[in-house]
């Protein structure tokens, strides 16, 4: 089972700076991830959730050790292959960085179209279909500047959903969010994760999430501390 | 606009939409395109002017070879030739038949007190092979003491001035205390040296210029006979004519080497390709500017992009495309102006400013070049959008 896992790293160690100011911040992880589950990665700040994130997530260059993504080793492979990779992944920032001069529904079509022209009343289709989900049928042609901060995180979650990723990664998506908008999207995340089988890797410290997790992973200074299945 | 851009490029014209999003920004740099294509426009509007009214006596001439002073710069700025150079010239095979030629500026006043300067042309009445068909068509009526043909693009004199002699009526003026009367008229057009042309007999020029005399006229203008090679010809005469006096050119050569010399030795000719150059720095730099401030603003955007598996291609081409979008935006309007200001100039100077296709597309070329080399500066900015830096 394990062999099929979407994610697994074995002995992954990561470090910034050089010389004097060299500070490792990921010490001998090894982790299997299984397809469709809701993966939660807490800890202390500083503790190096969000570098484990994005090393699992093919965003940063792997130095020391092994990430097999989707079947791929992560390590030392180039950037057009990391570039190939990322589009079958979908990401949720905890700012929601969505492109100020494009509508609602063009920031998420820029979701879809980096897998090439396609049809594009297919696309459109599609684009309504997701902010649909996302409850923002209404707010399809409003530019990011006129959303509330809700809104344009759904926005983002829609733009990260819509080309029906296998795996997202998620960094304290509702920490910019107010409890009961934050509690929306990830129960949203939650139930498309489900229906689609896409696994999922999120960093939060929200306890309401914690009760949807299906693993909780705790980190402490670069190192896994706890590892719990509920 | 974004409708038919997202036909064209099969995708969402990002670069579009983003310049026009920051509707400031869009106005501030289409302007600042707008302005180096002004400037680039105006300076290759006066060299043009340059050319041309360099150019624009020759086409008074009808000759194959010209021998003129070794010392002369251009066909309107020389010294003399002995005559005697033409009676050599004749006995040189090849040569069918030779003719002086006189030029002098000559200064006069108009009855409202405004001095014009006009360059006068002397010709032989007795060839009038050598001149264009126009001039020699009057050849008969200038063998008539003091009469000439009168340039009606004389710059300063008002186009009604000329009026009645185009309906064949004469008139007279003073220049240097003598009556001249027009008898004609032709079209050449001031240039930097004069306002305008004036054509009479070489009896008439001795007659205006008493301190020129007809054994130095200030070119020798030569027919060659048919089916000779001219450059033979030209070499032939160069044997037989000293060379530290005198120089043989084509025709057209010496146009060519007239055209070279106001161009790249006469401080005019200079300063205005200095100016070309200004204005396709100012263009670059402004483009750059605007495009790299862009491409900081939106950094975070674009390592999103990055993040979601947009490759390298995509981010030039957004660059690009947004280069294309101010080359094309700001070209409209700068060359709209300009056709204004080339109306305003040539109707104030009298100058031959005036816009041709070449000219238009060549901007257009440069503005799009141009564009591209900053939108390719401004790329190297993208490099700081790292999408590991976006959690
Ligand atoms: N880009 C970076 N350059 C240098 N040090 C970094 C960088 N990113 C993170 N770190 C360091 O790595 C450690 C882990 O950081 P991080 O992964 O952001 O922790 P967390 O997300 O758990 O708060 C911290 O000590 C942090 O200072
Ligand atoms: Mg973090």
């Amino acid at each position: 089972m394990t062999e099929n896992a979407p994610i697994i790293s074995t002995g992954l160690n990561h470090s910034f700076g050089t010389g004097e100011a060299r500070k490792q911040a990921i010490w001998d992880v090894d982790v299997s991830i299984a397809r469709g589950s809701l993966t939660v990665l807490m800890g202390p700040s500083g503790s190096g959730k969000t570098t484990l994130l994005t090393l699992l997530g093919c965003l940063r260059e792997v130095q020391d050790g092994s990430v097999r993504l989707l079947g791929a080793e992560l390590r030392g492979s180039d950037e057009a292959q990391m570039v190939m990779l990322r589009r079958r992944l979908g990401f949720i920032f905890q700012a929601h960085n969505l492109h100020e001069s494009l509508t609602a529904s063009q920031n998420v079509l820029m979701g879809l179209q980096v897998h090439g022209a396609g049809n594009a009343r297919m696309q459109l289709e599609a684009t309504h279909h997701m902010l649909e989900i996302v409850g923002l049928s209404d707010r399809m042609n409003y530019l990011p500047g006129s959303l509330s901060g809700g809104q344009k995180q759904r926005v983002a979650v829609a733009r990260a959903l819509v080309s029906n990723p296998q795996i997202v990664f998620a960094d304290e998506p509702t920490a910019a969010l107010d409890k009961e908008s934050g509690l929306n999207v990830v129960a949203m995340l939650k139930a498309l994760g489900q229906t689609r089988q896409t696994t999922t890797v999120m960093v939060t410290h929200d306890n309401r999430i914690l009760e949807l997790a299906d693993r909780i992973i705790t980190m402490e200074d670069g190192r896994i501390v706890n590892d719990a299945e509920t | 606009m974004s409708r038919l851009l997202t036909y064209l490029f099969g995708r969402l014209p990002i670069g579009w939409l983003q310049l026009s999003h920051n509707k400031a920004r869009l106005a501030a740099a289409v302007s600042g395109v707008a302005f180096a294509n002004l400037l680039v426009f105006m300076q290759l509007g006066i060299l043009g002017a340059l050319n041309g009214s360099t150019i624009a006596p020759y086409t008074m001439l009808s000759a194959d070879i010209l021998v003129s002073s070794e010392d002369g710069n251009t066909l309107t700025d020389s010294g003399n030739v002995a005559r005697t150079r033409m009676f050599q010239a004749l006995g040189v095979p090849g040569v069918a038949s030779a003719a002086p030629l006189y030029i002098g500026n000559l200064p006069f006043s108009m009855t409202d007190g405004t001095s014009v300067s006009l360059l006068a042309f002397g010709v032989d009445t007795s060839h009038p092979s050598f001149v264009s068909p126009v001039i020699a068509a009057s050849l008969g009526a200038l063998e008539t003491e003091n009469t000439a043909l009168l340039d009606t693009q004389t710059r300063g004199v008002p186009e009604t001035a000329f009026h009645g002699l185009l309906e064949g009526k004469p008139f007279s003026f003073e220049v240097n205390g003598q009556t001249m009367t027009a008898i004609g008229t032709l079209e050449v057009g001031g240039g930097f040296l004069a306002d305008g042309t004036l054509v009479v007999s070489d009896q008439t020029f001795l007659r205006f210029f008493e301190r020129r005399s007809s054994g130095a006229p200030s070119h020798i203008l030569i027919k060659a006979n048919d089916n000779v090679s001219l450059d033979s010809v030209v070499e032939r005469l160069e044997a037989v004519l000293p060379a530290q006096s005198v120089k043989v050119q084509t025709l057209e050569g010496a146009a060519k080497a007239d055209l070279a010399f106001m161009s790249t030795e006469r401080p005019t000719g200079i300063i205005f390709g200095f100016g070309v150059l200004i204005g396709i720095i100012v263009g670059i730099v402004i483009v750059y500017q605007v495009l790299s401030t862009d491409v900081a603003d939106h950094l975070r955007e674009y390592a999103t992009f990055k993040a979601m598996g947009y490759g390298q291609p995509f981010f030039l081409g957004v660059v690009f495309e947004e280069a294309i979008v101010l080359a094309i935006f700001g070209f409209i309007p700068g060359f709209v102006v300009s056709l204004g200001l080339y109306a305003g100039l040539s109707a104030v100077t009298g100058l031959p400013v005036s816009m041709d296709a070449s000219r238009a597309i060549l901007v257009f070329l440069g503005t799009l070049a141009a564009c591209t080399i900053s939108g390719a500066l401004a790329t190297r900015r993208l490099a700081g959008a790292d999408p590991a830096d976006l959690f």
